[in-house]
């Protein structure tokens, strides 16, 4: 096996991680959407490694297309891209969370070195990772949580509306109260 | 080939800076963020495994796991976009009653 698939990997984790931290702590939301979407991007690439084609593109349009510029129209909509200087209210809070993830992670990487060194990897079977492999197991084996999803989408979408349509019946109800 | 032990190394760690980003940050915004990027993790390593034994079940997964993050930022979105109107701040610590 030549090294070259795994630089490949190591500056793609990289990057990954790079923009994971500076989304977290970028002081402007506009900045951390950013480099979230740059993290969606190298991840997206990683899937295309990983013989899945199609959820690479899923990811790249439903992530870092539609997702994503939602959540800029909504920070650029709001203002929120700063918030005016916090005054910490739970001063223990960060370095207890910091010292919690690395426990986390330690518990993590304890499970790697107590499992069992993985198996070598199958080669990759013919039409591995195709929409059309894949949308014969969605609307197969997969049908009723794939119908599922529609209802969860349609529950999201009603909800959507009734959250935001909440000021506009406040607005509403003085005038009919009035007329009775 | 690499080993799939290298790409759940991976996922642990983006799903730790999710988690850090949850609990450190008060930006709500930010702290929606997060919670994408722990879900991409989660993503991550599906692929991998799915990857590993050679069966498309895992992809089928992330398929799943894309729609529920998609309801979940229009949902939550919504519920920032209702608390800005209200309280006019959108900062966690800020947040601390239940009526509006």
């Amino acid at each position: 096996m030549t090294a070259a698939p795994l630089i490949i990997f190591a500056v793609l984790a990289a990057v990954a991680v790079a923009s994971g931290l500076a989304m977290m702590l970028s002081q402007n939301a506009v900045y951390s959407a950013l480099f979230l979407v740059i993290n969606f991007t190298v991840v997206a690439v990683l899937f295309l490694i990983l013989g899945a084609p199609f959820i690479a593109m899923l990811q790249i349009t439903v992530y870092a297309g539609a997702i994503m510029v939602l959540f800029i129209f909504v920070i650029m909509l709001l203002g929120g891209e700063r918030l005016p200087a916090p005054q910490q209210r739970l001063r223990w809070q960060q370095p207890l969370a910091v010292v919690l993830v690395l426990a986390l992670l330690a518990l993590a990487g304890y499970v790697f070195a107590q499992g069992a060194a993985p198996a070598a990897v199958l080669a990759e079977p013919q039409d591995y990772g195709s929409p059309a492999a894949l949308g014969l197991l969605l609307f197969t084996k997969y049908l009723f949580p794939f119908e599922f999803t529609s209802l969860l989408l349609l529950v999201a979408m009603i909800g959507v509306v009734v959250l935001t349509a909440v000021e506009e019946r406040r607005r509403r109800l003085p005038r009919a109260s009035r007329r009775t | 080939m690499i080993p799939v032990n290298y790409y759940l190394a991976l996922s642990a760690v983006l799903f730790g800076i999710g988690a850090l980003g949850v609990l450190v940050r008060r930006n709500a915004l930010v702290i929606f963020m997060s919670i994408e990027l722990m879900l991409n993790a989660a993503n991550v390593a599906f692929v991998a495994f799915s990857r590993q034994f050679g069966e498309l079940d895992g992809q089928i997964m992330v398929l799943f796991v894309l729609t529920v993050a998609a309801a979940e930022v229009a949902v939550g979105l919504a519920m920032i976009v209702a608390i800005f109107r209200t309280r006019a701040s959108i900062n966690v610590d800020e947040l601390n009653l239940l009526r509006g």
